[in-house]
């Protein structure tokens, strides 16, 4: 059998650099050059991936040559590849957003071969092919977002690590009862394998149980209600730099989870699980949203902002229609992009006024007219104003939902639009306190785009290059959602999925 | 015997659950502790109990034939006492410094995170 190359780069690249960070220990400037090319051959990497799976259909890897269904196999679909390509990319960004954030020397030397470790443990959860390995992954990264948010240690951060830790034990235990109970009931561990069996199951009550399971450890992870309370109490305590990565991608692997979960292995259509399902995203989105509405931190707003929008995804995948399912991966990719951006631009305004506080901030209109229209473009993404890329993820969301036709459906959908309103409530109240109103402590000095590029390099760099990126995704979405039909095209997609990992040796 | 294991799973579950609710923090890894020993006897049990059988194939034959002890969930579960055992390491350095910068062992007061100001 021939070695997927790609599918070894993508893993490779991450970890050999985390361990060179590790070994080149104290040597900063070699270890941020090093890092640098890591980033973009990681990128290039997933990139020839993508083609690769676009080009030639799902690619395999089988390791230690293994039939097929015995050893650990690497699975690369449209999908995986495609959070693979988002992942790369966002690490690219988060790289040179936190070289230029962080200043002291000890904390650059913790960061980042933890930060490799992260990017290392998240390409594996894309391409897992079996969920014992899902588990180990997901092991990877959390241990990596562990240390991630620790790093600094003040207070809140200390605070806020203990709960989230709690937090992802508790889901990674029922991850792993959850895998027990498949095996049990099956005796396989791969995924392709476990869905081929699981319907000649002859107890077909416990299955559910499993999948209840799953659903909420992945819940945890994705922070959907009433299980998401560690997300806001954890996102706002870490500098930003540091936690990039982790606050734009962690919840969206548990997205990611629960899409390759409830489509490939246990689908979820006309179980109680989906009533379920479609009820908790209504309330996710609402809570999530009325949460951001009482907070008064700029961080806080975003936090909370998250466990909205992942109500949205949540949805997409309830529905549980191709073009709903297609939305969902389309909501993903847009806010993976807008909402690290807004978190990217949150933490530049701490640099220039020193505060995450609404209160304390001010007058960012007059200092720095160009942060402050990267902000609105963002914000008004998020929102879902046309023709920006929020205006799509919601319009295939919502035109999904409606087409289904179910009331508890279009009941949903409401909600999801009458939540829009309420998201653009709370960027108008960021916008008005933090850009709009003088600034408390009186007149600053003005910095227009070149200041600012001189005085936070990467920083700038990485939020522009997000902002042209959701430009051109906001005037071109055909491609980007074609792809996402192309992966979730549920029904002849599982079966594919199916043949193509066990159908290759025998 | 699987019913007793049954049982004693149950319970550890209970008692990890119940001590992570508590408000002290060294409760919390207690449970965190309890929780995953649990579930290490959850995964042997799945793979039903077969005693005296290892899975070693007689040398006179060509392939394994049942009744034999299933070495995978035995494999998952020395992984699984791995992984658990870095995160509680984690955890026990984690409460430490809690404990030492924020001069208090009780959860409840654990909600500067939270606050709105």
């Amino acid at each position: 059998m021939n070695m997927n190359v790609a599918i070894v780069l993508t893993l490779t690249i991450p970890l050999l650099t985390a361990i060179a960070m590790l070994a080149l220990w104290g040597k900063s400037k070699l270890q941020v050059f090093i890092g640098g090319l890591s980033t973009l051959f990681h990128l290039a990497a997933t990139l020839w991936l993508f083609r690769d799976v676009k080009a030639q259909g799902i690619q395999l890897l089988s390791i230690g040559n293994w039939p097929n269904g015995f050893g650990i196999m690497l699975v690369a679909d449209t999908m995986a590849s495609l959070y693979l390509v988002l992942s790369a990319f966002m690490a690219l960004m988060a790289y040179w957003y936190a070289i230029s954030y962080i200043k002291s020397k000890t904390s650059l030397s913790i960061f980042l071969p933890v930060f490799f470790f992260l990017i290392f443990g998240l390409s594996g959860t894309f391409l897992a092919g079996d969920l014992f390995n899902l588990y180990v992954w997901f092991e990877v990264m959390l241990v990596s977002s562990f240390v991630l948010f620790t790093i600094g240690a003040n207070r809140q951060q200390f605070e806020g690590s203990l709960k989230y830790v709690a937090i992802n034990v508790l889901s990674s235990t029922f991850f792993l009862v959850g895998i027990a109970l498949l095996y049990g009931l099956t005796g396989h561990l791969n995924m392709a394998y476990i869905a081929k069996d699981l319907p000649l199951v002859s107890n077909q009550q416990l299955p559910n149980i499993a999948a209840t399971f799953f659903f909420i450890s992945f819940g945890i992870k994705a922070a959907i209600f009433p299980l998401f309370f560690w997300l806001p109490a954890t996102y706002h305590t870490a500098p930003i730099g540091l936690t990039a990565l982790v606050v734009a991608l962690l919840t969206k692997v548990g997205i990611y989870a629960l899409t390759r979960f409830f489509t490939l292995i246990y689908p979820l259509q006309g179980t109680i699980l989906q009533t379920v399902m479609l009820v908790l995203a209504a309330l996710t989105m609402v809570i999530g949203v009325l949460g951001a509405a009482a907070q008064v931190d700029f961080r806080k707003i975003l936090s909370f902002h998250i466990v909205s929008q992942i109500g949205y995804m949540v949805m997409g995948l309830a529905i549980y229609t191709p073009l709903a399912i297609a939305g969902s991966l389309f909501f993903v990719v847009h806010n993976v992009l807008v909402k690290t951006n807004l978190f990217f631009i949150a933490g530049s305004v701490n640099t220039i006024s020193g505060s995450y506080k609404l209160k304390e901030l001010g007058g960012l209109i007059q200092q720095t007219p160009w942060l402050a229209l990267l902000f609105v473009i963002s914000a008004f993404s998020l929102t879902g104003i046309p023709p920006l890329t929020g205006f799509w993820g919601k319009y295939l969301l919502a035109r999904g939902g409606f087409e289904e036709g179910n009331s508890l459906v279009i009941g949903v959908t409401a909600i999801s639009l009458m939540v829009s309103l309420l998201t653009l409530f709370s960027m108008t109240k960021i916008w008005n306190e933090v850009f709009w109103k003088p600034n408390p402590a009186g007149e600053q000095p003005k910095l227009d785009l070149l200041n600012l590029l001189k005085n936070q390099p990467g920083m700038m760099l990485s939020i522009l290059a997000i902002t042209i990126l959701v430009l051109a995704i906001s005037f071109a979405p055909e491609t980007l959602i074609n792809w996402c039909n192309e992966s979730t095209s549920i029904i002849s997609g599982r079966q594919n999925y199916i043949n193509s990992v066990i159908g290759v040796n025998n | 015997m699987e019913i007793v294991l049954a049982i004693l799973t149950g319970l550890l579950f209970a008692a990890g659950l119940y001590l992570m609710l508590h408000r002290g923090i060294v409760k919390l890894i207690i449970g965190i502790m309890m929780l995953s020993y649990a579930t290490n006897l959850f995964i042997f049990l799945i793979a039903r109990i077969t005693r005296g059988v290892p899975a070693i194939i007689n040398q006179a034959k060509e392939v394994l034939t049942p009744p034999f002890a299933d070495p995978i969930p035995q494999a998952l579960i020395l992984t699984a006492i791995v992984i658990g055992f870095g995160i509680q390491a984690f955890v026990i350095v984690l409460i430490r410094k809690v404990y030492k910068v924020t001069g208090t062992s009780d959860m409840e007061k654990l909600n500067s995170t939270e606050t709105i100001d």
